[in-house]
């Protein structure tokens, strides 16, 4: 077992190497280069090459990769071009906030979906099965604004419960946090709990219709126990999957929230970034974003490898 | 064929029926606008009356006109993005499942090293060094969401091609281009085209995302998620603006969603469209 996580993570580090090569090509995508684009129309031939030569821009896109990579693993993002500050001190506060945010609506929605969706999957066909997931589908195909409007309208606007923005600021008590990104969690919390809910029943289900489940029922075994001791340890590693795979979309779909709530997280921070075509910071930005999407799904993969009781146990 | 209408479930029917007013009005939508798309007629934020159905927008132009002339970009664009992935990913994911060796190698990697990045961000980084224009659009989002249709084109592919009928072509000394069309093909549609919704749903909600970002589609056109974007501000004094164009978009991927479960359901997997 020990041996198949160390694989893990090494695959893991390849694949976050393979991602830096990818993001960096991506942004060498832009016809002319950064020089040209911060000089603008006061360029000449000259100031050009002098900020090139600043940049590191006259070496080879290789070695401008390697040098971007190993600033990014010793904590050094670069300047940004639109107020020539660091991009670390920029991003990093941004990024917690991204993650609080996440962790919030993570906290609330992983124990509901999970729930619910075991309580589907054991009254499969019932009435509740049908009705939630009716309630499911829709809630998966409404779009994060939709919703965050529609909670601004009832709950901020209408009956003045919470704020319709999401203002944090350093220092901010945490009760008053709480209040502030209560909207914007909901808001998260009600389009995962939908799509985590119906991965869940479906793990959940496969594992219900294997012969050693019916074998536990036809010994006449109560209901609550096959689906607590026989089925939920084999479910146990699927449902980690799903979970891990939602809090991965919790990650990205929060940009959209972030825009809705006005919320000052790394999404916004990296839209803002995108509209003003600010290169260091998107590069840094999306470097973040994916890795945190990678360390993710792989703590999820070796969780599934420690759940799993095969592996666990072996012969 | 009655029977075979009754056979079909009543969601199913109420999807069908949302998607077909939709292509509609993607068709027809700027014909049966009553007033210009840019055209102001009347003070910002009008609630909805008679004659405007919808109210006005932030500008005093007519929500309902706006939004049956914005369902062009809006559908279209989407349309054709998954049109051009399905182009790209379905003959990739054949070749890469019969020829195999290297050529599936290679392919499967380059696919699975762009799926580990979320399509958002790397959509992002495309758009900051391209600008954001139609055909950008239309390309970046058809060559991310290939990765997609090429992992379901190449696993039905070799599951198709070690059946009796794929072998026994293949030993009649077949083509390679006749084996892809007329064997694999056929037996590939129906996952395909419920996929090709799934997809759809997928690449519309993501354009209407980047445009309620003010980093999709650019005025002067109108579309759907720029105009929630435009009229978020009205919801604070509890104006519905924002909330048609939401709600069109919202009801589109719902009707979608449905028919695409219920192809699901004919096929006989419990699977449900992911984003």
């Amino acid at each position: 077992m020990i041996q198949l996580i160390l694989k893990r993570v090494a695959l893991g580090v390849l694949t976050l190497l393979l991602v830096s090569a990818l993001i960096f090509a991506g942004t060498q995508l832009l016809p002319g280069d950064v020089a040209s684009a911060i000089l603008g129309q006061n360029a000449t031939p000259q100031s050009l090459a002098a900020l090139r030569q600043d940049l590191g821009l006259d070496l080879p896109a290789w070695q401008r990769y390697l040098g971007w990579l190993h600033g990014f693993v010793t904590g050094d993002l670069g300047m940004s071009l639109a107020n020539r500050q660091p991009v670390a001190d920029l991003l990093w506060p941004r990024f917690g906030n991204t993650m609080a945010l996440a962790a919030y609506a993570a906290i609330v929605s992983v124990p509901i979906a999970v729930l619910l969706g075991l309580a589907a999957a054991v009254r499969r066909g019932g009435v509740f099965d049908r009705g939630i997931n009716i309630v499911a589908l829709a809630f998966v195909s409404l779009p994060e604004y939709f919703l965050g409007l529609l909670l601004i309208l009832f709950l901020s606007v209408q009956f003045n419960l919470l704020p319709s923005l999401a203002d944090t600021y350093a220092g901010m008590s945490f009760p008053d946090w709480l209040r502030a990104t209560t909207l914007p969690a909901l808001t998260l919390v009600l389009v995962t709990v939908a799509q985590m809910m119906r991965m869940t029943r479906t793990a959940v289900l496969s594992v219900m219709d294997q012969a050693y489940v019916e074998t536990a029922f036809l010994k006449g075994l109560r209901t609550k126990r096959v689906v607590l001791r026989h089925a939920l340890p084999n479910a146990a590693a699927p449902i980690v999957n799903v979970v891990a795979f939602n809090i991965a979309y919790l990650i990205t779909g929060v940009v959209l929230v972030e825009a809705i709530f006005n919320y000052n997280g790394l999404g916004r921070f990296m839209v803002d970034a995108v509209a003003k075509r600010d290169l260091p910071l998107v590069q840094a930005a999306a470097m973040v974003f994916g890795a945190a999407y990678v360390i993710l799904n792989s703590i999820a993969d070796i969780a599934a490898i420690a759940l799993n009781p095969r592996l666990r146990h072996p012969r | 064929m009655t029977s075979k209408l009754k056979a079909i479930p009543v969601s199913a029917w109420l999807g069908l029926t949302i998607v077909t007013l939709n292509l509609l009005v993607f068709l027809l939508g700027p014909m049966l606008a009553p007033y210009g798309m840019n055209e102001i007629v009347g003070a910002p934020f009008d609630p909805p009356s008679s004659q405007f159905w919808f109210g006005l927008d932030q500008n005093g132009r007519d929500m309902f006109s706006r939004l049956l002339a914005g369902a062009q970009m809006s559908i279209g664009v989407s349309l054709a993005a998954s049109l051009i992935s399905f182009s790209i990913g379905i003959p990739l994911g054949f070749v890469a499942a019969l020829f195999g060796g290297w050529v599936d190698t290679v392919l499967s990697r380059i696919v699975d090293t762009v799926m580990c990045i979320p399509v958002l961000i790397s959509a992002l980084v495309v758009l900051q060094a391209l600008g954001s224009s139609v055909p950008v659009l239309i390309f970046t989002i058809a060559l991310l969401d290939s990765t997609r249709v090429f992992r379901l084109a190449r696993v039905v592919a070799q599951g198709i091609s070690v059946l009796e009928y794929a072998e026994t072509a293949r030993l009649r000394g077949e083509s390679m281009g006749w084996l892809i069309t007329r064997e694999i093909l056929p037996n590939a549609l129906p996952p395909l085209i419920a996929e090709f919704g799934m997809r759809f749903c997928f690449t519309f909600l993501f354009v209407a995302g980047l445009s309620f970002l003010g980093l999709g589609i650019q005025p002067p056109f109108a579309d759907w998620g720029g105009m929630v974007k435009d009229n978020q501000q009205a919801i604070l004094y509890g104006l519905y603006a924002p909330l048609f164009p939401a709600a069109a978009i919202a009801l589109l991927t719902i009707g979608v969603n449905l028919v695409v479960d219920w192809l699901l359901n004919a096929a006989g997997t419990t699977q449900g469209a992911d984003r």
